[in-house]
């Protein structure tokens, strides 16, 4: 185990629901990396990506992973997450792909000043197609559920995305049985949800009976946060305009999603252990994506980004 | 479905039961799903909040909570009121997690269901009590039947608007039954129930004490899914071929039935090769025991030749292996299913070309009737013989939904344009023989002294293909080549004289012409074909059907007004004059070829000049 990860419950017997759902996704990415040219697994450092990358190296066992990662680094993320990023690649020896939209960069596109909305388009939507197309890679791994979010409920396990990377949810192919359809023409990609079938409940589970290390900002500290739109904050470095009034105070706050910091907001609690996040997710009232500032703009948010691009 | 987890020995602690529901549109279904995970506290704050602000603004129950916002996740669907696709939820009781496929009651109902259904235990069949059994509601159940479920819930709705009355309830319940008798040997439960209000859905009602059953929480929580009758024959399709250093050959994949342990004897479906299981390997050690549904690597104890889309097996009880079938096709895609076509069917891991040979009938979905037609469309359901390039390891769908089902992939689109469920085989691919002939293709161009090729001249009626095919043949027979010419009008005086001109005509008069320009290449001979030939996946079937001779598809492309002025059989007056029908260019299509090895244009040039194009093109490619 990592030093980074926070203590996990002891081993127990994995549930068979736990089971079934590993053994479906261990399918899935055989199945992508016996019929793609070059797949890519999308990592973006959190909880889901943690559990797809220890899935990989079920599948793949004792073989090495048949693909590289690839993070899409805004360079908004958390301090924490991107040490944990590169502790994690070495610590497995996994060839680990970074990429910055430089356009953006050099546009001045950030959260602050240019706004969620905008600052997602360019920094991760568009960083995103730009990683894919250089590198020509014609499949992409996700780590979105479908009980994230309504749109991500009719999703598709192999979604096919058409020029561009567009998504258009009425063409979408019937998926039956374990039969994926993983046929590509012309400048046709596909985008790969091996987790589809997870919930967020599961996925701790499994963090739990896997002891799989993750960022340890999952977890209850005291850290500093300003409260915004009713969500907390947290002041992660320097670069957080504070506004008139306001102070970082420091809470114990933890994250239920992570992001951008700027955009992330933290919940208030006092789980400090997977075994106290299982805990908590059972009395919880909210849902995961209350925190993420980007999808509360309009209820069709998240879909309008899928079209365009967005995993 | 699995067995107790025979890796680890352990019972199962928390199960896990996949249903779909269907029903017609407005008769609760949404509200019924919405009831369900709203009772069992599965909403969230902010998912309520989000659904009150959306009922205001979409809704159609007035001031209460329009539960189908919570389902329908899709733009267009909220602004629409409509459901255009399957939408999976997941909720768990303390008693068992559940996945829901919800699929929409109208606007391709059969894809969609079929869809939800291909991996579901349970089907939930709703009807409003106010009307009873509808044809939709049989529609529903005859899809979950072919699909294999083997547990139907009759959910009884909107008691409240007929008192509660239990006479009303059976009379629905006893009328459906009886239907449902027909299905085979689905079990069938009826509850009374108002979404609404939620009687009987996780709470039993006080107004329905004449009905002593589970609420229906209650009986998902308990119905066991598809019965194990007994332990099934060892099933694993190779899906991933591992080796990641010289020392390690492992073969990756799902157990699909049975269960199997090291030691084990295992046969490589279809090829006769048989071996010993030397390990089960895993990321978490090795196990004693790999179970239906475990994901593992195999190691074996001989170093035999398997590939993905081999099927391991038990040598006892090995799978049927044919390369023709009988199976019900549910067609999907807007381009209807043509017999003679050639699609890519995918079972297990295995993709291979596949054509529907014959289209035995349709299914009547209402009536289960069969009858007779020539192609199906769109939510069709078909029972259809298959044949395939390569024999394929399967076993009745009934037997086994992993090893049973097939996929139909559209060559050009790449569509999923169809699925299917294997019934039973037609003969065993073994039974014909290819006789070992010595004498082959090559020795007999060897005599002739030449090189066999099939050139394919394809266009519109009228482009011109006859006369240059003409003028080539006198060429190359000027030059002492052997060579025939096989042309549209005269085949169908002979040989295919009983085809018509619909698509499905055209499509196995192409496939007749293909075979017997392959003979004929392998007789040695320069072939030269000129047909109409007017879709892209015929053409191409010819092309794979000759190969390895090479093959020559020649657009010969007039346009289409200049065709009509020289009409030079006075054809196109008559389509025009309404007295022929499907007249390629006029009202049956003409797919031009996107990459021919040669493009003439006939408007131009001399026929002369076309005809010279070609012979430069064969002595080019050292043809002649
Ligand atoms: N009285 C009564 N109305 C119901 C009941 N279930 C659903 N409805 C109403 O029937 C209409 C159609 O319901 P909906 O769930 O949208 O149907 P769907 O099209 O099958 O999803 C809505 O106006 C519901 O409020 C019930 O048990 N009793």
């Amino acid at each position: 185990m990592s030093a980074m990860a926070e203590p996990v419950a002891p081993p127990r017997p994995r549930p068979a629901h736990l089971r079934r759902l590993e053994a479906e996704a261990i399918g899935i990415m055989r199945e992508v990396a016996a019929e793609f040219r070059h797949p890519v697994m999308l990592y973006s450092i959190g909880k889901d990506s943690s559990v797809m990358l220890h899935l990989a190296r079920k599948a793949f066992f004792p073989g090495r992973l048949p693909f590289p990662l690839l993070h899409i680094d805004t360079l908004w993320k958390f301090r924490e997450m991107i040490a944990f990023r590169d502790a994690t690649a070495q610590r497995l020896g996994i060839e680990l792909i970074v990429h910055t939209n430089q356009e953006g960069v050099q546009r001045g596109i950030n959260p602050i000043a240019s706004g969620s909305a905008l600052h997602t388009q360019v920094m991760k939507t568009e960083a995103l197609k730009q990683a894919l197309d250089r590198h020509g890679f014609d499949a992409a791994f996700g780590g979105a559920r479908r009980d994230e979010e309504k749109s991500r409920a009719k999703e598709r396990v192999f979604s096919l995305r058409g020029d561009n990377h567009r998504w258009n949810p009425k063409s979408q192919r019937p998926e039956l049985w374990r039969l994926y359809n993983t046929r590509l023409s012309g400048r046709e990609t596909m985008r790969v949800f091996p987790l589809s079938n997870w919930t967020e409940r599961d996925v701790w589970e499994y963090v739990a009976a896997e002891e799989i290390p993750v960022v340890p900002l999952y977890f209850a500290a005291l850290r500093p946060v300003v409260e915004r739109s009713g969500a907390w904050i947290m002041v992660d470095d320097d670069r957080l305009p504070l506004r008139p009034g306001e102070t970082p105070e420091l809470r114990r706050v933890r994250f239920r999603t992570l992001g951008c910091y700027p955009l992330t907001g933290a919940i208030e609690s006092a789980a400090a252990s997977v075994a106290e996040i299982l805990a908590e997710l059972r009395d919880t009232r909210r849902s995961e994506r209350q925190g993420r500032l980007i999808d509360g703009d309009e209820d069709a948010a998240m879909e309008r980004k899928k079209r365009e691009g967005y995993f | 479905m699995a067995a107790p987890c025979a890796a680890t020995g352990k019972k199962r602690d928390r199960d896990l039961l996949r249903f779909l529901t269907c029903g017609s549109v407005d008769d609760g279904k949404s509200t019924l799903i919405g009831r369900l995970l709203h009772d069992c506290a599965l909403i969230l704050d902010d998912q309520l909040a989000a659904l009150e602000r959306e009922s205001r603004r979409f809704g159609t129950t007035g001031d209460a909570i329009d539960f189908s916002l919570l389902l329908d996740g899709l733009e267009d669907e909220r602004q629409q009121r409509i459901t255009i696709d399957v939408a999976y939820r997941f909720f768990a009781t303390p008693a068992r997690a559940f996945v829901v496929a919800d699929t929409p009651g109208h606007e391709q109902y059969t894809r969609n269901m079929a869809t939800g259904a291909s991996t579901c235990d349970l089907a939930l069949i709703l009807v409003d009590a106010r009307n009873g059994v509808l044809a939709q509601t049989k529609r529903h159940a005859v899809i979950c039947s072919l699909l294999g479920i083997r547990h139907l819930v009759l959910a009884v709705n909107k008691m409240d608007l007929v008192g509660f009355d239990e006479h009303r309830f059976d009379e629905i319940v006893s009328g459906f039954s009886s239907f449902a008798a027909g299905l085979g040997d689905a079990a069938l439960h009826a509850i009374p129930l108002s979404a609404l209000s939620g009687d009987n859905v996780t709470l039993r009602s006080a107004r329905t004490p004449w009905y002593r059953g589970p609420t229906l929480i209650e009986h998902l929580e308990t119905v066991e899914p598809a019965p194990i009758d007994g332990e099934r024959p060892f099933r694993f399709p190779v899906q991933w071929v591992n080796r990641p250093n010289p020392g390690f050959r492992g073969f990756s994949g799902t157990v699909a039935a049975g269960s199997i342990a090291p030691g084990d004897p295992v046969l490589v479906a279809g090829s006769g090769r048989a071996t010993r299981v030397k390990e089960i390997v895993t990321f978490d050690g090795p196990l004693a025991r790999a179970g239906e549904g475990d994901a593992v690597t195999l190691t074996l104890a001989d170093e035999i030749d398997i590939a993905r889309g081999d099927l391991l097996a038990d040598p006892r009880d090995p799978p049927e292996c044919v390369d023709q079938f009988a199976a019900q096709v549910i067609w999907m895609s807007e381009q209807p299913l043509v017999p003679g076509r050639s699609y890519l069917l995918k079972i297990g891991a295995r993709t291979v070309p596949a054509t529907i040979t014959a289209l035995k009938h349709r299914i009547d979905i209402e009536t289960m009737a069969h009858l007779a037609d020539k192609s199906l469309g769109a939510n069709e359901i078909g029972f259809c013989n298959l044949s395939t390039a390569a024999p394929i390891a399967f076993d009745p769908y009934q037997a086994n939904r992993d090893t049973g089902a097939f996929i139909l992939i559209d060559r050009f689109t790449n569509e999923t344009a169809g699925a299917g469920m294997i019934a039973f085989g037609l003969r065993r691919a073994s039974n014909i023989h290819w006789q070992a002939l010595t004498i082959g293709r090559v020795e007999r161009a060897a005599l002739k002294e030449q090189v066999p090729a099939v050139l394919w001249l394809t266009g519109l009626s009228g482009a011109g293909k006859s006369t240059i095919a003409d003028l080539v043949e006198r060429k190359l027979l000027a030059r002492g080549h052997h060579t025939m010419l096989l042309d549209g009008d005269n085949v169908r005086h002979g040989l295919n004289r009983d085809l018509g001109f619909t698509d499905a005509d055209r499509v196995e008069n192409i496939r007749r012409v293909g075979e017997v320009a392959k003979l004929m290449a392998e007789a040695g001979l320069i072939v030269i074909c000129s047909f109409i030939s007017p879709f892209r996946a015929e053409r191409d079937m010819v092309r794979e059907l000759a190969a390895p001779t090479p093959f020559f598809e020649i657009f010969v492309d007039a346009p289409l007004d200049e065709c009509i002025r020289r009409d030079p059989k006075g054809l196109y007056a008559k389509a025009k004059a309404g007295r022929i029908e499907h007249f390629t260019g006029l009202d049956s299509p003409y797919e031009a070829p996107e990459a021919p090895e040669l493009h003439l244009t006939t408007l131009a040039a001399a026929p002369e000049d076309s005809a010279e194009a070609i012979i430069a093109t064969l002595r080019q490619r050292r043809i002649i």
